[in-house]
């Protein structure tokens, strides 16, 4: 980490470096190793056990977790509304691939029996776009309010707006559509079953064959990770840096800072909507229930605790808190408050146990577990909180 | 923006590379800049010099779109820029530095004039995340120029990787000329460069700025309180008290001029 030259005698003040670590050439092997076990990983257990269900929750929240890093580890701008993308994804699903249009009888690239059902059926990769561009929309709209705000002010609009998605949720069996009788949502009643996915070269996907729905989720994990980590070293990602290092320095340098900010929106949107439409796929359902805020918290505890900013840590913290919630608490620690003599469901006490773990974190390493170099000096040099109020024109 | 609008405000905005016509910049209860016409002819290098608080630094944020002028018009290359957004305005050719250092402390020396180039480069989302060569051979390029440009402004090229944080005061008001550099200006501001520069500093950026004006064909508008360097580089001065003008000519003639004196010797004496 210290680069001192051996000449000087008297003490140096600290050097920061972006190098060190693990070397380029070992952290790739390390990537191929780990990404041949993991394509490998369904053959070493049973296809319907639940800790391969466990692991494709995980997964979907990996892509959720570098969606939403793409906006606050990137561009710096604090999301606290990111489960409306999980919801708009998923109701790209409930509405395009599932017979909730009952008057509706499109079918597009799907066979079997699907066909004979009225409703929209569109392939699950055409659902998945629409659900990335839906989501673009919907990161641009809730982009554009926050343009003249900073820090907690951004949080709090975007924070209001996954409560009107939400809202929308719930109250959208209330809403009719100009079109036959159908509604806008089917509220907390939910949208089920919607259609199962079909992809060549796939088996078919049923909930008694998990393997498919697990390297679906997979490829979309590495696609994510490829998206992420191109745009990071680009053009737009030193921008993003800029951005969220000084503001006014940055527009003085040429960078427009609304198309920026809502590039970072619109990025993280659409693969915030890639993992809602996976999960609608998978859990076979559009639930107004789903969309809480809570959610949005809890990816946000993701990135946080595996290292803003750092794709490697928001990977690592998003599979960590995800197991420690759909498998350590509920499965592994369920009976030990029977053991020790206490009466309550341990599952009840989720948010508390990751809240413990946040604040553990934060007091012993606020930087988070795999922290990001540059977020880590930001954090210790304190760059970047300098003033930066200027009026913006227009 | 339209032409029209320039000549509306009476400017002969031909002529000049920039042209300010009666700009003045009101906080609340306090007029920061009040009614200053100012210009800066092609390739010369012309400074604005005051006491504190005189308003130099609203007026250069004025000029870069950072404020919007409360009264007045200013255009740039015939075009009126007048509450033009600041990467517009860096687009067309307006570069600066700031007074406090403000580079991107996270990002190397390189990086930070890479930023610099951001108005002059074309990759979009579709073409980073697919990398074209299009966009591939862009990178490289830039990449080739900002180290070009950081040798020219006299860093050594060990510390091209460096952190920004890193690097000596001096070397730190080096990367950010190089940066506004970087954005290829046809006006460079500089907010007091030399400010915290030892002599020697000092006279290495005054030739620095000369071989800028001679070499890359611009103008260099330049806030400073060293007034060696100001009466050494300047082929104009402009100064400003309480934000209006009060004496504006060559070196030789303002430092004569008793407003000047005043204004200066007043406060300090």
């Amino acid at each position: 980490m210290a680069i001192a030259s051996p000449a000087q005698s008297t003490p140096q003040p600290k050097r920061y470096s972006l190098e060190g670590g693990i070397p380029p050439k070992v952290s790739k092997a390390l990537f191929l190793a780990l990404a041949v076990f993991a394509i490998v990983l369904p053959f070493l257990m049973d296809p319907i056990s639940s800790f391969l269900s466990d692991i494709i929750i995980a997964l979907a929240f990996v892509i959720m977790a570098l969606g939403l890093n793409v906006v606050v580890g990137f561009a710096g701008l604090l999301d606290l509304g990111y489960v409306a993308f999980f919801a708009i994804g998923a109701y790209a699903v409930g509405w395009f691939a599932s017979g909730f249009f009952v008057d509706a009888n499109v079918h597009i690239a799907v066979s079997g029996f699907v066909l004979n059902l009225p409703g929209i059926h569109a392939n699950f990769l055409i659902v998945l776009v629409v659900s990335m561009v839906l989501c673009m929309i919907g990161g641009v709209l809730i982009g554009l309010p926050t343009l003249r705000l900073r820090g907690d002010y951004i949080a709090i609009v975007t924070l209001a707006f996954g409560e009107i998605i939400r809202v929308f949720a719930v109250n959208g069996d209330q809403i009719s559509l100009p079109f036959g009788d159908a509604k806008l949502t089917a509220g907390r009643q939910g949208i089920t079953p919607v259609d199962q996915v079909q992809l060549p070269f796939l088996d078919q996907f049923t909930q008694l064959n998990l393997r498919p729905w697990y390297w679906l989720v997979l490829a979309l994990v590495f696609i994510t990770l490829f998206v992420v980590i191109r745009l990071r070293d680009s053009r737009l990602g030193r921008a993003w840096i800029a951005i969220r290092e000084d503001e006014v320095a940055a527009a003085s340098m040429g960078v427009p800072l609304v198309k920026t900010k809502l590039a970072a929106y619109a990025v993280g949107a659409a693969i915030g909507g890639v993992s809602g439409a996976f999960q609608a796929s998978y859990l076979n359902t559009v639930n107004a229930d789903q969309f809480a805020f809570s959610f949005s918290i809890f990816v946000l505890a993701m990135i946080i605790l595996g290292g803003l900013g750092s794709v490697w840590g928001v990977v690592f913290g998003a599979l960590l808190l995800s197991f420690i919630n759909s498998y350590l608490i509920p499965d592994v620690l369920r009976t030990v408050p029977e053991k020790v003599g206490l009466d309550f469901e341990l599952t009840d006490l989720g948010f508390g146990i990751f809240g413990f773990l946040l604040l553990i974190v934060m007091v012993l390493r606020p930087e988070g577990l795999l922290p990001e170099k540059r977020r880590q000096i930001e954090l210790t040099e304190g760059v970047g909180t300098g003033e930066s109020t200027f009026e913006v024109n227009k | 923006m339209s032409p029209d609008k320039a000549e509306r405000g009476h400017i002969d905005s031909r002529a000049e590379l920039l042209t300010c016509v009666g700009v003045s910049k009101i906080f609340g209860g306090l007029t920061a800049v009040s009614d200053v016409s100012f210009s800066i002819p092609h390739n010369s290098i012309v400074s604005v010099i005051g006491p504190n608080g005189a308003g130099k630094t609203t007026f250069f944020n004025m000029l870069t779109g950072l404020y919007k002028p409360s009264v007045g018009r200013i255009s740039f290359l015939g075009k009126d820029v007048t509450g033009t957004r600041p990467d517009i305005i860096t687009r067309m050719g307006v570069a600066r530095t700031f007074q406090n250092i403000r580079l991107f402390g996270t990002m190397t020396a390189l990086e930070n004039v890479l930023v610099g180039q951001h108005a002059r480069m074309k990759a979009g989302i579709i073409g980073s995340i697919v990398r074209t060569p299009a966009v591939r051979r862009e990178e490289v390029r830039v990449r080739e120029v900002g180290r070009e440009i950081l040798a020219f402004v006299g860093m050594p090229e060990s510390s091209f990787d460096q952190l920004a944080i890193n690097l000596s005061y001096g070397d730190q008001r080096r990367v950010e000329i190089a940066r506004a550099l970087a954005s290829e200006p046809k006006l460079l501001l500089l907010d007091e460069p030399t400010a915290g520069m030892n002599p020697n500093e000092s006279d290495r950026l005054t030739d620095l700025m000369r071989k800028l004006r001679d070499e890359r064909d611009l103008s260099i508008l330049l806030i400073e309180h060293d007034m060696k360097v100001v009466m050494g580089v300047s082929e104009r001065v402009t100064v400003l008290d309480h934000g209006t003008k009060i004496a504006e000519g060559d070196p030789v003639a303002v430092r004569a001029n008793p407003a000047v004196v005043e204004a200066y010797l007043g406060k300090q004496g």
